[in-house]
């Protein structure tokens, strides 16, 4: 039989077509989704990825053929060039506390507001923009980072007025307005914009499940929990069946969808479909490594994570925006102290190792890192913790950050009518100033009202 | 392990870590697993050359989120008309098989079919009025060596032992209610850190699933396990802690956005709520739950505008008797059980009813579940939860290995670990993360009884002569016979037909066509009509 297909000789219409007739259905309509004959393909390219001590190259004839994501990924990485910016968002759940983050230490108010929670002063080091802040102490590398002028520091950062939900908070982060109805996140929004229907690495979730920020109307983004092992194997199921298997399990995701619920699982078929064509194009070949990071990163999900997004920068692998989670809740009502120091170095330490590596790889100078939280915690304690608040704290780390505060931090003086810290800066200015100055992408076109906000400089 | 890993720090390993490393871990045995038998199969393997496959058009499509019913912050006006009802026309296959899935955990084999022809409205009060208590049927849960389950000490355990009830309950809409609320009041271990804790709890919601609304929340509200998870033992006098004030308005009872509290609401609710503590050991954990008067605060509260010196009971009792508490209720429970939104008429009406029932739940549920629109509206997607556990319903496997608990984490819904306080996101359950990890769910759930390509010696071997059409019937029965869209249908059809690469030599007959008969079984369980009812 003729090899002009991946099952049979059969073009996939013809398939069709002799699978409705042998169940005696009838011809289905050849519409949307259909698959095409393939074109011609580029060489395949070979991707390395150093992951989990070992690297992962082409992985090719014996899963979904990989071609035709070779051709979105070159495609993608032509247009996009080895410049294309990154913005890697990285979400510390739950609220952190911006007054322990960079401490007021030197305020008299900030020990009647925090008696048992407030750090002593010389614990951490002195953030050199305002002295009477001082960093947490497990905020160390943060602190190097900011002294080598590789953080943006936004030390009071909100919005008014000020909702202490913690969901309605993070929904307007992640749609990028104070609307909760909206349904598309901000980066979504920029991807639609800008991104290709072929390529869900563009918007990259390195989670369980989707980032809502990356949530878009258009275009295809994933969510990939470990990119290393994306590969799908079934019992009693191995070649030569799983190739088309597979390829139809993608492909059933095509059909039509009569309802929202039937669209988000014909989409979540048909991506992944898309990312395992993708994904398979990287299987571990210790041998053939050499590409190894020079860096150490420490243990964890997050860590290993940060790992691999860095391999996959490092291969070129088109990703536009990537959001993460940070180690541990933020949402510190009581044993504050115990919890924030433990998360927020195991996550400054990460991302520090991240920073170094891209250093290392020579990636630096496209990747932002935006470090951010719903809100910040009230000043007042509660006895072992606090309880929601408004003006929090928010960084953009990079060797392209410009490295300058935006807005100065308020003092405790005078709180807002909630008895919060007040913002000095808007989220929306922040989103603003990085579509215009990192994306190089009219900031109205994704932002309502972007007109009304500040542009500080962020990127150098 | 990692190349880029060469210092291993010590970290401090919290519960939550535990159980993800445990998941990482038992995911590299099974992908461990996988190479092996890869491998083994390689050497058999005859290697053709496979042509890549055709492009498959990209459709244009985003991953907006689906917009769940909301209550509207002005609701209409509760209203004494009955709500609107399909009646009892005799119940047909799909809408038993919507009745199975989204009050129950699935139809096992033929279950579906028996209803068909019975009064609609008997149908659902078979769910909705259960008599006694409930009769498991089947073998008790075991894990991987036959042992039986430990759901109090082992992490993974308390998942199993819950979806173990899922399976084999016969009252599934207790099991429902019960996995509902559970959501609404979502607490997770990973802070509350005691399995037992979260069991009681989970008996409570099993208990009150079909009670009183008033009842059921202010047993929740002094429960040990929501007591730990928001702070509610960590609320005293002159130390107010807002986490349960805050929640009790905004996820439990009246909803954000819609003007029903204010934030000194918050701030006063707290108060009222002062008074409750524990007792901690290391041997005991947190113990002896209790109201103390000294760490109460005796002193006036203002809340929603009614001055007193209220205490938990009254928060309770303020939160029910708000005038945006019934809307909230039936729209948040309508929306368990349907994707659209209530009409102002439904709305009115389920507010009527549930105050004139005293917060009756079952009497909301049960308007519920004869409504036309639960019938005729669009689908909904099924929780990780119900799809694992429909699945094992179908095929009639019992628990027999704790695999479920990290298999249906990673499809994002691990049972006593919500992600916070809001619950799990109803509205977006697929993605190219859970949709993967359903795939490998699916595969764990054919794990004993797929046939063997490969069979050792003496084993019986696959059919060597199955026609694709048999191949797809005999793989629709393995899984008790799901309603799959015709469009979906003929193209796992056309797969049958196609993925014999004909002609096949003598050694390919049979171990290809077990591989096929495997690979429609994914394909059916897999395919998006399965994921949603």
């Amino acid at each position: 039989m003729a090899e002009s297909c991946s099952c049979t000789g059969f073009t996939r219409s013809q398939l069709l077509r002799r699978g409705a007739a042998v169940a005696g259905k009838g011809l289905p309509s050849i519409e949307r989704g259909m698959p095409l004959p393939a074109g011609t393909g580029l060489d395949r390219r070979t991707f390395l990825l150093r992951s989990a001590g070992a690297a992962l190259s082409v992985y090719g004839a014996s899963m979904l053929s990989p071609r035709h994501f070779e051709e979105g990924i070159a495609q993608a990485a032509a247009a996009a060039g080895p410049n294309q910016p990154v913005l890697v968002s990285i979400f510390m759940e739950g609220g952190w506390d911006a007054l322990s983050v960079l401490a007021p230490v030197k305020e008299a108010r900030y020990r009647e507001l925090r008696p048992t929670l407030g750090l002593a002063e010389g614990a951490g080091r002195v953030f050199s923009e305002d002295e009477n802040l001082m960093w947490h102490p497990a905020a160390g590398g943060l602190a190097e980072l900011h002294e080598e002028g590789k953080v943006t520091t936004f030390p009071a950062i909100g919005y008014q007025p000020a909702d202490e939900s913690h969901f309605t908070s993070r929904h307007y982060w992640e749609v990028g307005q104070l609307d909760a109805n909206a349904r598309t996140g901000w980066m979504g929004r920029y991807l639609d914009l800008t991104g290709e229907p072929g390529n869900p690495l563009q918007g990259l979730s390195l989670d369980y499940s989707l980032a809502p920020a990356l949530a878009t109307s258009r275009m295809p983004v994933a969510a990939v929990s470990s990119p290393a092992d994306y590969t799908m194997w079934a019992y009693g199921m191995g070649e030569p069946i799983s190739g088309p298997a597979l390829d139809t399990f993608g492909a059933l995701g095509t059909l039509s969808a009569p309802s929202p619920a039937y669209e988000q699982a014909r989409n979540a078929s048909y991506d992944t479909g898309l990312v395992l064509d993708k994904m398979t194009s990287f299987v571990r070949t210790e041998k053939e490594s050499g590409d190894a990071s020079q860096v150490t990163y420490p243990t964890g999900e997050f860590a290993e994570r940060l790992a691999v997004l860095a391999a996959m920068l490092h291969n070129e692998m088109p990703i536009t925006c990537a959001s993460l989670n940070a180690v541990g809740s933020y949402d510190t009502h009581s044993n504050e102290a115990a919890t924030l120091a433990a998360n927020l170095e195991q996550t400054v330490t990460a991302l520090v190792a991240f920073q170094r590596d891209l250093e290392a790889r020579e990636l630096d100078q496209r990747v932002l890192i935006e470090l951010w939280s719903e809100f910040g915690r009230r000043p007042m304690e509660n006895g072992s913790g606090t309880d929601h608040g408004a003006g929090g704290v928010a960084f953009l780390i990079g060797t392209r950050a410009a490295g300058k505060m935006v807005g100065e931090f308020p003092g405790l003086t005078n709180l807002d009518v909630n008895e919060n810290l007040l913002n000095t800066s808007d989220f929306r200015s922040m989103y603003c100033a990085l579509l215009e100055q990192w994306f190089q992408t009219e900031a109205g076109l994704v932002i309502p009202e972007a007109a009304s906000f500040e542009r500080p400089q962020l990127v150098r | 392990m990692t190349g880029v890993v060469t210092a291993k720090r010590a970290a401090k390993s919290t519960p939550s870590h535990a159980g993800r490393d445990e998941q990482r871990k038992r995911a590299q045995a099974h992908e461990r697993h996988h190479e092996k038998h890869a491998t083994k199969h390689e050497r058999k393997r005859k290697h053709k050359k496979r042509k890549p496959p055709h492009k498959r058009t990209a459709r244009p499509h985003g991953t907006a989120v689906m917009a769940p019913p909301v209550a509207p912050s002005a609701p209409p006006p509760a209203s004494a008309a009955p709500v609107p009802t399909l009646g009892s026309p005799p119940i047909v296959l799909e809408q038993a098989n919507r009745l199975l899935w989204r009050a129950g955990f699935g139809p096992t084999y033929g279950e579906a079919e028996e209803f068909v022809g019975q009064p609609l409205q008997q149908v659902v009060y078979g769910l909705t009025r259960p008599a006694g208590s409930a009769t498991l049927t089947g073998p008790e849960p075991v894990d991987e060596e036959g042992n039986a389950l430990d759901p109090a000490n082992v992490w993974g355990e308390d998942h199993c032992w819950w979806l173990d009830r899922m399976v084999r309950s016969n009252q599934q809409l207790v099991e429902r209610m019960t996995f509902i609320f559970h959501d609404w009041f979502a607490n997770s271990n990973e802070q509350v850190n005691s399995q037992q804790l979260m069991l009681d709890q989970n008996e409570l919601f099993r208990s009150m699933a079909l009670g009183d609304f008033d009842d059921l929340f202010l047993a929740v509200t002094t429960n040990p396990a929501m007591l730990l998870f928001l702070n509610g033992t960590s609320n005293r006098v002159g130390e107010p802690n807002e986490n349960y004030a805050r929640e009790m308005m905004e996820l439990f009872s009246l909803g954000a956005d819609r003007g029903a509290y204010t934030e000194d609401d918050v701030r006063e609710m707290a108060r009222a709520l002062t008074g409750w503590r524990n007792d901690w050991s290391a041997e005991l954990g947190s113990y002896n739950f209790r109201f103390d008067p000294t760490y109460h605060d005796t002193g006036l509260k203002t809340v929603f505008g009614q001055t007193g010196n209220w205490n938990y009971e009254d928060a309770v009792r303020l939160c029910v008797s708000h005038p945006l508490h019934p809307s909230f209720f039936v729209t948040k429970l309508w929306g368990y059980f349907i994707p659209t939104q209530p009409t102002e008429a439904t709305l009115a009406s389920l507010q009527g009813l549930y105050t004139s029932s005293g917060y009756s739940i079952r009497a909301v549920v049960e308007a519920i579940l004869q409504h036309p629109e639960f019938y005729e509206g669009p689908e909904l997607v099924t929780p990780p939860v119900v799809y694992n556990a429909g699945l094992l319903r179908s095929i009639s496997r019992p628990i027999d290995t704790t695999a479920w608990a990290w298999l249906s984490a990673n499809a994002g819904q691990q049972l006593f670990y919500p992600p916070n306080v809001s619950g799990w996101d109803f509205t977006s359950w697929l993605d190219t993360s859970t949709a993967k990890a359903r795939w490998e769910m699916a595969s764990y759930v054919t794990s004993k009884t797929y046939p063997n390509p490969w069979p050792a010696e003496g084993e019986p071997e696959y059919s060597a002569t199955e026609d694709p059409a048999t191949a797809l019937s005999s793989a629709l029965e393995y899984w008790a016979n799901p309603l799959l869209s015709s469009e979906s249908e003929e193209l796992i059809a056309a797969f049958a037909q196609s993925c014999l690469q004909e002609p096949l030599a003598e050694w390919e007959q049979s171990p290809y066509r077990a591989m096929r008969q495997n690979a429609l079984r994914m394909l059916i369980a897999t395919s998006p009509d399965m994921q949603v009812s």
